[in-house]
């Protein structure tokens, strides 16, 4: 099945899989199209392309079509599970699920399916949304270009010789390629919003704790949060009010009521930002931006001036000093947390030839079932903890954190969002940095504030860069719990630039052809 | 001047329990070398008065009622298990006597 000249819905037709996630959803509810139809025109669409973007790690084409027909039968009998009922969901193969593996993009789960599911996947099948498979993704989410992946890079479906962002790039890559109209991702230190900025998609990191991390294999437990993306705002709103909310098996989880913000996107959608306050963050768009994104970032602060939102320039002097904080604390929490891969109760297991020592398989079996980046950053992190360096690393490194939700708490008292670019570069070329760890780091600068500080952050497509065509994503941040603000301010500004062009960003793709 | 050498980095290495190859610990010497040298700025602005910061949210204990509830079955707990003998987890020796 792996060759079409073309392809039967490329984006721009008006085939069920060009079509949003609220507008598929209106038409399961009308009973204009069922969700087996629905279901069935993603996966025809996944076989078509899945070998120029290999978004997907594992694909259930029957426990997909299973859930879409459970999805119409309640809808027949007059109890739809929610908004989102029966529209399909690509998942980040990084939250558990008891019917497909999880891997997390390594080698050391290869194969492993979990026996219970995460919070995120069983409130997902509780709204009836249909789970098409697991996206591929840096492995144990460490990377920003999806190249880390024990499986294979996924295609950036702009540019194919392009990295789709990471680690969520085959959730972005699947969002973008029409593969799926919503999906799953994880963000510790930029990998929802990154991916999402590359590939022209929206992609949010809702306030850490909005989102329960139970059953999400963990990272760096401070900073790690699941949310929603979406080709629209309006379908990432929809989705976060699936996936967010208390959960007593989290103790990290936020005991509060789920910000509005589906209501919240409608009501930016009209398109009046009059009486809100934009500060844009000085310290992120100068020196060292590609020039394509700092021409799209200025456009896109000019509309939202147009639609009425006092802009000012925000100062937040310590964010670069950001990113040292973030690969310091990020690979402390990462070298403890994967420390349970000890090959004993579940994964990979190599040398156990009953010679070897516990001790001696254990490094053997991590040695084969860790890549290079998960070995560095494990590394990173055992070094920044060990006594005589634990206070010069990573003591210093939480005190730049207090000063960074210093910075933020001192931008929201005069503002009631921060914007910026979400990246300083488009997508990269497979392998440019590859060998350049620093390099690679260097494409989360301006997201990782939000993780260290823990508050709300989205990005959101500004159009195509000038000098190569690739995307370019403006991000919007708001304090904890203000996540509302991201989509109001997020669906205006979407709605702007689609006025201002003649074709919707998403049309401008290229379409996919397998040879 | 460095700021971490390769003996270092095999004795990180060990503890972290990684069989890395001699070839991964002279590529894995200079890299962590090149990124602790860049992430050691956080030094500059990092000042005695400042408190650290290891959660972005206050955490606090969180209890619940301690009452017995399901849980995995044997056999849901052992089926990811690379090895199993007698319905237990078989593990390699863990003690250094002679077989």
């Amino acid at each position: 099945m792996s060759s079409t000249t073309s392809v039967p819905d490329g984006p721009g037709s008006t085939e069920l899989t060009g079509l949003a996630a609220s507008e598929l959803a209106a038409k399961i509810a009308a009973g204009e199209v069922s969700a087996v139809e629905v279901t069935r025109a993603h996966l025809d669409r996944i076989e078509a392309i899945e070998p120029a973007v290999h978004a997907f790690l594992h694909v259930d084409r029957e426990a997909a079509l299973d859930a879409a027909r459970r999805a119409d039968e309640q809808r027949a009998n007059g109890t739809p599970a929610s908004p989102l009922a029966g529209v399909p969901l690509a998942l980040k193969d990084v939250l558990t699920t008891t019917d497909m593996p999880t891997t997390c993009g390594s080698r050391m789960l290869e194969g492993w399916t979990p026996p219970y599911d995460s919070t995120v996947a069983a409130r997902l099948r509780d709204a009836g949304v249909v789970i098409l498979g697991k996206t591929n993704m840096d492995e144990f989410a460490m990377g920003s270009s999806t190249e880390n992946s024990a499986f294979g890079p996924t295609r950036n479906p702009w540019d194919t010789d392009r990295i789709p962002g990471g680690s969520g790039g085959g959730s972005s890559a699947a969002l973008a390629a029409f593969e799926a109209p919503l999906a799953i991702g994880t963000d510790t230190g930029g990998s929802i919003r990154q991916p999402a900025a590359v590939t022209g998609t929206v992609g949010v990191k809702p306030t850490y704790g909005g989102v329960s991390r139970y059953g999400l294999v963990a990272f760096s437990s401070s900073l790690d949060q699941a949310g929603p993306c979406g080709r629209t705002v309006l379908d990432a709103a929809m989705l976060h009010e699936v996936i967010a909310g208390h959960d007593v098996m989290d103790s990290t989880s936020v005991a509060a009521p789920v910000p509005k913000v589906t209501a919240a996107a409608r009501e930016g959608a009209g398109g009046d930002l009059r009486g809100v306050r934009v500060g844009v963050v000085r310290e992120f768009g100068g020196e060292g931006y590609q020039q394509g994104v700092r021409d799209s970032f200025r456009t896109a602060v000019d509309t939202l001036t147009s639609l009425g939102a006092e802009v000012v320039e925000v100062s937040c002097p310590h964010f670069e000093y950001a990113l040292g904080a973030y690969y310091l604390i990020a690979p402390s929490e990462c070298s403890s947390n994967l420390a349970r891969f000890d090959a004993m109760r579940y994964g990979l297991r190599v040398g156990d030839d009953g010679t070897r020592s516990t001790e001696e398989v254990m490094s053997l079996t991590r040695e084969q079932g860790f890549g290079p980046e998960v070995k560095r950053r494990i590394m990173l992190g055992t070094y920044a903890l060990s006594s005589g360096y634990y206070d010069a690393y990573y003591g210093q490194a939480q005190k730049v954190r207090t000063l960074i939700t210093r910075d933020f708490d001192a931008a929201f008292g005069q503002v009631d969002v921060l914007v910026s670019p979400t990246t300083p570069t488009t997508a990269f070329r497979i392998g440019e940095r590859v060998d350049d760890p620093m390099a690679m780091y260097r494409a989360d600068l301006c997201t990782i504030p939000s993780n260290l500080a823990g508050n709300a952050s989205m990005s959101v497509p500004s159009g195509l860069s000038t000098e190569d065509g690739m995307p370019v994503g403006l991000q919007i941040m708001a304090p904890a719990m203000a996540d509302d603000r991201l989509y109001r301010v997020g669906a205006a500004y979407e709605a702007a630039r689609d006025a201002a062009s003649e074709v919707p960003l998403l049309d401008r793709v290229p379409r996919l052809e397998v040879a | 001047m460095s700021t971490i050498s390769r003996d270092e980095v095999a004795h990180l290495a060990g503890l972290a329990r990684l069989a890395v190859s001699e070839e991964e610990l002279d590529t894995f010497a200079g890299q962590l070398d090149v990124i602790l040298d860049s992430v050691a700025r956080v030094g500059e602005v990092a000042a005695d008065e400042i408190p650290p910061t290891s959660h972005a949210v206050p955490v606090t204990n969180v209890f619940r009622t301690d009452e017995v509830r399901p849980g995995l079955s044997r056999r849901e707990a052992l089926a990811g298990a690379p090895a199993t003998e007698e319905n237990r987890f078989r593990v390699p020796r863990i003690l250094n006597e002679e077989a």
